[in-house]
């Protein structure tokens, strides 16, 4: 199992490097989809079965399916290319190397060891309803805002002018429309 | 079963974080950037998860579950508003928001 954790670890690094460096958008999500794959290996070896399963469903099935529907529906690969300049890089590289020492300094290497021990479906469901229950019922509420907030956003406005400037322009539909009004 | 140490998963959890950080600050894409979002916030579910198996409780599984409830609202807002950005500005790069206005 220690095995299993260190390779997944190095596939998980790997494929969320070239995540970041992909010119090809597809490409990008479908590396990300490889990395949530390894973190739910990584997740399997420290003994938590439950929220493998769900890494795999939930991220890499439900979310980056959502990823890859808004890259279709919005024909991204009409867009400015999405190649970044090597000197764009220098900076943040930099600045976040010395953030992970910092922070993997502060981690310290004191070796504890994980508990051998799998925590399994039943007992993260009896914390989950147990003590846990009010932040289901928040994360419920927060899922059907989402829901809500994710429709209102995405909608068509009401009467779309065709020749409006604002297609070229930089006002968003709601307060040129009021404008337009007054 | 495990014999990996805490400090390792930590570390792990850390390097993951960091990427996404850099491709945050680096990528100019909207929807690259929501990605990135993804990937810090998977990283600190990992920091959870890790941190629930040192001691051997749920705990830490439940708060990854909170977060990814939290990271399946948080995308689906964040896509909608992809595409509320891409009919008002016609591209999705995060440079032509700069200016605080209507």
């Amino acid at each position: 199992m220690t095995a299993l954790f260190y390779i997944a670890a190095a596939v998980a690094v790997l494929a969320t490097v070239l995540v970041i460096t992909r010119s090809n958008l597809v490409h990008a999500l479908l590396y990300l989809v490889v990395s949530l794959f390894a973190v739910a290996v990584v997740f399997f070896t420290l003994g938590a079965p439950f929220v493998a399963a769900l890494e795999v469903i939930v991220y890499a099935g439900a979310i980056m399916m959502l990823f890859v529907f808004a890259v279709m529906l919005l024909n991204v690969s009409a867009d400015s290319p999405l190649r970044v300049p090597t000197s764009a890089w220098i900076g943040p590289l930099v600045l976040v190397a010395v953030l992970l020492a910092e922070l993997i300094y502060g981690i310290g290497l004191s070796d504890h060891a994980l508990r051998a021990v799998e925590v399994g479906p039943q007992q993260v469901g009896d914390a989950l309803f147990g003590p846990y229950v009010l932040g289901v019922e928040l994360a419920s509420m927060l899922l059907l805002a989402a829901l809500i907030g994710a429709r209102h956003i995405a909608s068509q406005p009401e009467s779309p002018a065709i020749e409006d400037p604002r297609l070229s322009g930089e006002e968003p539909d709601a307060p040129a429309d009021a404008e337009g009004a007054t | 079963m495990a014999a990996v140490s805490l400090d390792h998963g930590l570390i792990l959890a850390a390097i993951l974080f960091v990427i996404g950080f850099v491709g945050l600050l680096t990528r100019r894409n909207l929807i690259v950037v929501l990605a990135c979002i993804e990937i810090m916030l998977n990283a600190a579910g990992l920091a959870f998860v890790v941190a629930g198996a040192r001691w051997g409780r749920a705990d830490g599984q439940v708060m990854f579950l909170f977060v990814l409830a939290m990271a399946a609202a948080e995308v689906a807002v964040g896509l909608a508003l992809a595409i509320r950005f891409r009919q008002s500005l016609g591209r999705l790069d995060v440079d032509d928001a700069d200016e605080m206005k209507g």
